[in-house]
């Protein structure tokens, strides 16, 4: 187990790529605390961990609320006793063509996807100061923002969102640096399409989209969400002890092809 | 420092080129450790039939100069006929060269590109054409990583160095080609760009206190990274938790990238 004892807060963890780190972290001895503003999906996030063994707990979080997101951290530290990872997963997307988008919907998308991460990342960095100075031989923190390959490549028909992805890759790179002295290290994964109810919906609604996906990712498919949650679970480890400030994406080969994969043999 | 995982390589056939020393050897040794079985290729006999003494009878060793395709060619059938298959290829072996721009001789560019990029070429195809040989003989195969190693010096650039940034950047570059062509093959493709490591080619920099200091303020982690943390991530990179992870460079940097100007006192 990678992650044994450990703490682990994980913001929009009810459903989704979010659960699946829980379930993944779980599984590698860690104690999850799940953020959400789902509460009902939230519970029975934390029943589902705790049925299988894990130590988890619950807090209704709008991560767009520094009120909120401090009260997560402090009910984590009171709960558990520590946090020595935190993912900054919570995001929503917003589809809208340049001309059409609103103020209000760029600016919930913003405050959401980049306002978010940067309270989560505040408030997790002064739990982790805290757990170091309450555990001498404390190994040190992982903040893990979560991005897209939308943070360096922009889709028709999305504005806000690729905006506040490559807003969240400077973020981790300003906080790696801000926090390398704290004993903390800050990275972000940039996953591609994955496999979750949302894109099983928006593949149901838009038959072209698998075809699209294939067409544009050597490995010729999404991901799946273990995939990515392995990722971010080797990135929480000591096994990544030299890295910080990156984001590594989870992508299938998505950010090296110019123009398309060939028909298949 | 680690975290090892025990039985991830199991059964596992992998080639390291330049494993005799330093981080290939630290790479064969942190896969053992995981299960796997290893034919080193190196051009140092001495140091590479040392490297397969300590490391026990899941090592062999092949004398290979990279830059000689038959050589290469033998490499990879060692691994054939003595283990069956081939399932992950390290390409380690390089060399670093400093000289100015306007001093780099021709022969030294020559040297340069032909051990750092066309070996990199040649022990790629070598390598993906014995494990698509592996996917016909096995019915379940997994599929197979190729892990090249580019360096920080793929995308910056240091005073007095020429040949070798240029042909790391290539091999950045090769990554992604690579990804692109083999991933029908179920070959992923990635490169690992470490910043600077304890090895006996930094002897020169860990015993002057002047030239280490430079490295340290320059880096947000402000150390040089053991080769066991560089290993730790092609361990990562070859198992199965980077299975949509394919083209791309994970730089194992302690943060130097991301840095602008110096760590503060």
């Amino acid at each position: 187990m990678k992650l044994k004892d450990k703490v682990t807060v994980i913001t929009g963890g009810a459903t989704g790529i979010g659960l699946a780190y829980g379930r993944r972290f779980a599984k590698e001895g860690s104690a999850v605390v799940i953020a959400d503003v789902r509460e009902d999906a939230g519970s029975a996030a934390v029943k589902t961990l705790e049925s299988a063994g894990a130590r988890a707990a619950f807090f209704r979080c709008d991560v767009t609320k520094k009120v909120q997101v401090d009260a997560l951290f402090e009910g984590a530290l009171s709960r558990f006793g520590r946090v020595d990872c935190c993912i900054a997963n919570a995001g929503v997307v917003h589809d809208s063509d340049f001309l059409d988008l609103e103020e209000k919907d760029f600016e919930r998308v913003m405050d959401v996807n980049l306002k978010g991460v940067f309270l989560t990342g505040q408030a997790a960095a002064r739990a982790m100061i805290a757990t170091r100075g309450r555990i001498p031989d404390w190994k040190g923190g992982v903040i893990i923002n979560i991005s897209s390959t939308n943070a360096v490549v922009v889709q028709h028909g999305q504005v806000a969102y690729p905006v506040s992805k490559g807003g969240v890759n400077l973020l981790t790179k300003v906080m790696a640096i801000s926090l390398a002295d704290d004993g903390i290290r800050v990275v972000a994964i940039g996953p591609g399409p994955t496999r979750t109810e949302m894109l099983d919906n928006v593949i149901k609604n838009h038959p072209a989209f698998m075809k699209n996906v294939s067409l544009r990712t050597p490995l010729r498919r999404p991901a799946e969400v273990d995939e990515i949650a392995g990722v971010a679970a080797f990135l929480a480890s000591e096994d990544a002890g030299y890295i910080t400030g990156q984001t590594i994406y989870a992508e299938g080969g998505r950010l090296c092809l110019n123009y398309m994969m060939p028909e298949r043999a | 420092m680690s975290a090892f995982v025990p039985g991830r390589h199991a059964g596992k056939s992998i080639v390291v080129t330049g494993g005799a020393r330093g981080i290939g050897l630290a790479y064969a040794q942190r896969l053992v450790a995981e299960g796997a079985r290893v034919v080193l290729g190196d051009i140092r006999e001495e140091d590479g039939r040392a490297a397969v003494a300590a490391l026990g009878s899941a090592a062999r060793f092949v004398s290979c100069d990279v830059t000689k395709k038959a050589e290469v060619d033998a490499l990879m059938a060692e691994a054939m006929r003595a283990h069956g298959r081939l399932d992950v290829c390290i390409a380690n072996a390089g060399v670093v060269s400093h000289s100015p721009f306007l001093e780099t001789t021709e022969e030294e560019w020559d040297r340069v590109m032909a051990i750092n990029v066309k070996g990199v070429l040649l022990t790629g195809q070598a390598a993906a054409r014995a494990m698509i040989e592996t996917r016909k003989r096995l019915s379940d195969w997994k599929g197979g990583a190729i892990v090249n190693i580019a360096s920080v010096n793929a995308v910056v650039v240091q005073h007095g160095a020429v040949p070798y940034p240029v042909s790391k950047g290539a091999v950045h570059l090769l990554t992604r080609s690579m990804a692109i062509h083999l991933a029908d093959h179920k070959i992923r493709v990635v490169a690992i760009g470490p910043g600077p490591t304890k090895t006996a080619m930094e002897a020169a920099v860990l015993a002057d206190p002047a030239k280490r200091r430079i490295r340290e303020i320059r880096t947000a982690l402000r150390r040089m990274a053991e080769p066991e943390e560089v290993a730790a991530v092609a361990s990562f990179l070859a198992s199965e938790e980077a299975s949509y992870i394919t083209g791309q460079t994970l730089f194992v940097d302690g943060g130097r990238l991301v840095l602008n100007y110096m760590m503060p006192e």
